[in-house]
């Protein structure tokens, strides 16, 4: 580990030691001779850096389980339905009846059949996780691009106003703005994403503040680039490997998040199949059947520590890069 | 040192600006329910008339700014308006519930702190071990776990008939003083210790191997100082001083924790009353608890940065 820390050449570190194998591909002055928005060049190089990183994270054993446990709940979530016995909202057995061969994880509270439910209830779970956290990246990455990339008196207001959503506990702010509209869907994905804006914002303009000192960045805005250009076609790509990163974190958190919120009554309304509405709805028999809360219970778990477990992985792949290549 | 006094009073200052968007922010979005106040009080089929009275007697005839004005003068002295599901003033109402949730995070607080320290300097001082590696991958998972699902978890693990050795859910007898009912408290501290402890555990780790391999260690090493003496004298408290500042950044989310974790296990605290404040859109009961978290949020976190600006020597004296 010790002996990657010195790099190679010894020299300063170049803008072009991005990717471990950067530097053998094309060197900086004949692209940014060329033609700066000449697309072959900017898609490898972008390809480049986390593709590398993906194949860099597979390699951890911790990068392996994460993602078999992801795939194990991205296939009971898409296949489930096919293979479900009975309908989730059919009435099959008495309430909270224990497991027979018509219903192989019995009863819920309603009496319906827990193993039908648990296969229908994770798309919400999974679908409206992925989408707040593509919402929340999206307006954090062009936040702190903004505020990374601006005059400092914008970095400045924009930075200041996300401390104000900061202060806000994520399931606080949620909560919140539910009691203002009601648990709609479309709000508490929207919240959800909005609440992440500000954490990956901050992450976006530290990365940033480190890459536009850089050389190419310098050449490109001396070539009377447009500011906005730059900032996503030139600094984006290259902080690709922190967002992939930060992505990972905030999708298990919204997968806390929304599957707390349909489990404190919030999220998803009956009497649809949700993982986190199947908690609510059966506790009060969790010790009579234990099953329809143990298995949504241990779902969630399974999903939020396999994403996490993959994103540690490609955290430290990213380390591992950065120290191949003696960028700190 | 005018430097440093500089640093904290801009810093100050910065706190109480959030403090005051925070109130801003809560008052607008409660301000901005559809239907208005009066109308959730009295019901779809209030006439007008009565709509009009209720209206004036809660001010909501009084532009924004005067009502919030009035507000924000309500919530400096201590009065919170009424709330409307229980007619009664918000204060009263969430006294008990503030005090037992306080209990409740100061319990956390008090267990995950030394424990955290613990295993974490443990972990880093016996790094790459088996006890590591089994700590590395305990807190990876912990971490990734929502709160509810480690409450639920222990739920299952201990108080259904297979082990029932506590109570599931916390029926608190208000006669009672906590103290004397601490099996209750049990469950819920425990989730929040498992919830909060990992962030700590790790930051120790990495803050205790980074102090090992550092040069004064091993000149005391070298030095033939006995290797307990080196860990309690030099290595412990250096590692602790960094993880301070993330110390206070997890006791401030525990601020936030307690909401789902009180409604896992029925808690009676402040966490349960904003959920069903929710649930009735009581907006008093709302914009107090709201602003009581995100108040001890923006204050643990202010905290935070003044402990670190006070232990780093680059930012003490001013120089970047």
């Amino acid at each position: 580990m010790s002996d990657n820390l010195i790099p190679v050449n010894g020299a300063p570190v170049s803008d072009l030691d991005l990717g471990p194998d950067a530097g053998l591909g094309e060197p900086l002055e004949p692209r940014l001779g060329h033609d700066l928005g000449s697309a072959p060049a900017r898609t490898k190089r972008r390809r480049r850096e986390w593709v590398q990183l993906l194949i860099d994270a597979v390699h951890y054993r911790r990068t392996q389980i994460g993602l078999v446990l992801f795939c194990f709940i991205l296939v009971v979530v898409l296949f489930g339905p096919y293979v479900a016995p009975h309908s989730p909202y059919q009435f099959v057995v008495r309430p909270f009846a224990h497991p027979s061969s018509t219903a192989l994880l019995g009863g819920d509270s309603l009496g319906r059949d827990v193993l039908s439910r648990v296969l229908y209830g994770g798309r919400s779970v999974l679908g409206l996780a992925i989408l707040a956290t593509v919402i929340g990246l999206g307006l954090g990455v062009s936040l702190g691009l903004l505020a990374g990339y601006a005059r400092p008196a914008i970095d400045d207001v924009v930075m200041r106003l996300l401390d104000v959503l900061l202060a806000f506990p994520q399931i606080v702010f949620v909560l919140l703005m539910v009691s203002v509209l009601g648990p709609r869907l479309w709000l508490i994905v929207l919240t959800v994403g909005l609440s992440h804006a500000p954490r990956v914002a901050r992450v976006t303009r530290g990365a940033t503040l480190e890459i536009k000192e850089r050389d190419f960045i310098k050449a490109a805005e001396s070539l009377g680039v447009s500011r906005i250009k730059i900032a996503f076609a030139e600094i984006l790509p290259n902080i690709s490997s922190p967002l992939l990163v930060e992505f990972g974190l905030r999708l298990t958190y919204s997968v806390g998040l929304i599957a707390g919120l349909s489990f404190l009554g919030f999220g998803m309304q009956p009497p649809t199949a949700d993982w986190g509405l199947m908690i609510n709805e059966n506790a009060l028999g969790i010790s009579i059947q234990p099953y329809s809360v143990f298995i949504p219970v241990a779902l969630i778990a399974i999903l939020t520590i396999g994403v996490n477990l993959a994103t540690d992985g490609l955290s430290r792949a990213m380390i591992g890069i950065e120290r191949d290549t003696g960028a700190s | 040192m005018p430097p440093l006094l500089k640093i904290l009073i801009r810093r100050l200052a910065l706190g109480v600006l959030t403090l005051f968007l925070v109130s801003l922010l809560v008052f607008a979005a409660t301000q901005a329910l559809p239907g208005d106040t009066a109308r959730a009080i009295l019901g779809r089929d209030a006439t007008p008339a009565r709509l009009a009275t209720v209206r004036k007697q809660l001010g909501l005839d009084r532009p924004a700014v005067v009502q919030y004005g009035v507000w924000l003068k309500g919530v400096a002295t201590g009065n919170m308006g009424k709330s409307l599901v229980a007619q009664e003033p918000v204060t009263k109402l969430l006294g008990n519930r503030v005090r037992n949730s306080a209990i409740l995070v100061l319990l956390a607080a008090l267990i995950s702190v030394p424990l955290s320290i613990l295993i974490g300097s443990l972990s880093g001082l016996l790094r790459d071990r088996w006890f590591d590696s089994t700590t590395s991958l305990g807190t990876l998972g912990l971490a990734a776990l929502p709160e509810f699902v480690i409450g639920l978890l222990l739920v299952m693990l201990l108080a259904t008939p297979i082990f029932h050795i506590l109570p599931a859910v916390s029926y608190v007898n208000p006669d009672v003083s906590l103290w004397h009912q601490l099996n209750i408290l049990v469950l819920p501290v425990a989730t929040l210790v498992l919830a909060v402890s990992p962030y700590m555990v790790r930051i120790l780790r990495a803050s205790m191997i980074e102090v090992l391999e550092s040069e004064y260690v091993q000149m005391a090493r070298l030095k033939g100082m006995p290797e307990r003496i080196v860990l309690r004298r030099h290595a412990l408290p250096n590692a602790v001083i960094p993880a301070i500042q993330v110390i206070a950044l997890n006791l401030a989310w525990l601020a936030g924790g307690v909401v789902v974790v009180e409604y896992v296990f029925n808690y009676p605290g402040i966490g349960t009353g904003l959920i069903d404040a929710v649930s009735n859109r009581d907006v008093p009961v709302i914009q107090a608890i709201v602003l009581l978290i995100a108040g001890l949020y923006v204050g643990f976190n202010l905290l935070a940065d003044i402990l670190q600006i006070l232990i780093s020597p680059r930012q003490r004296t001013g120089l970047q």
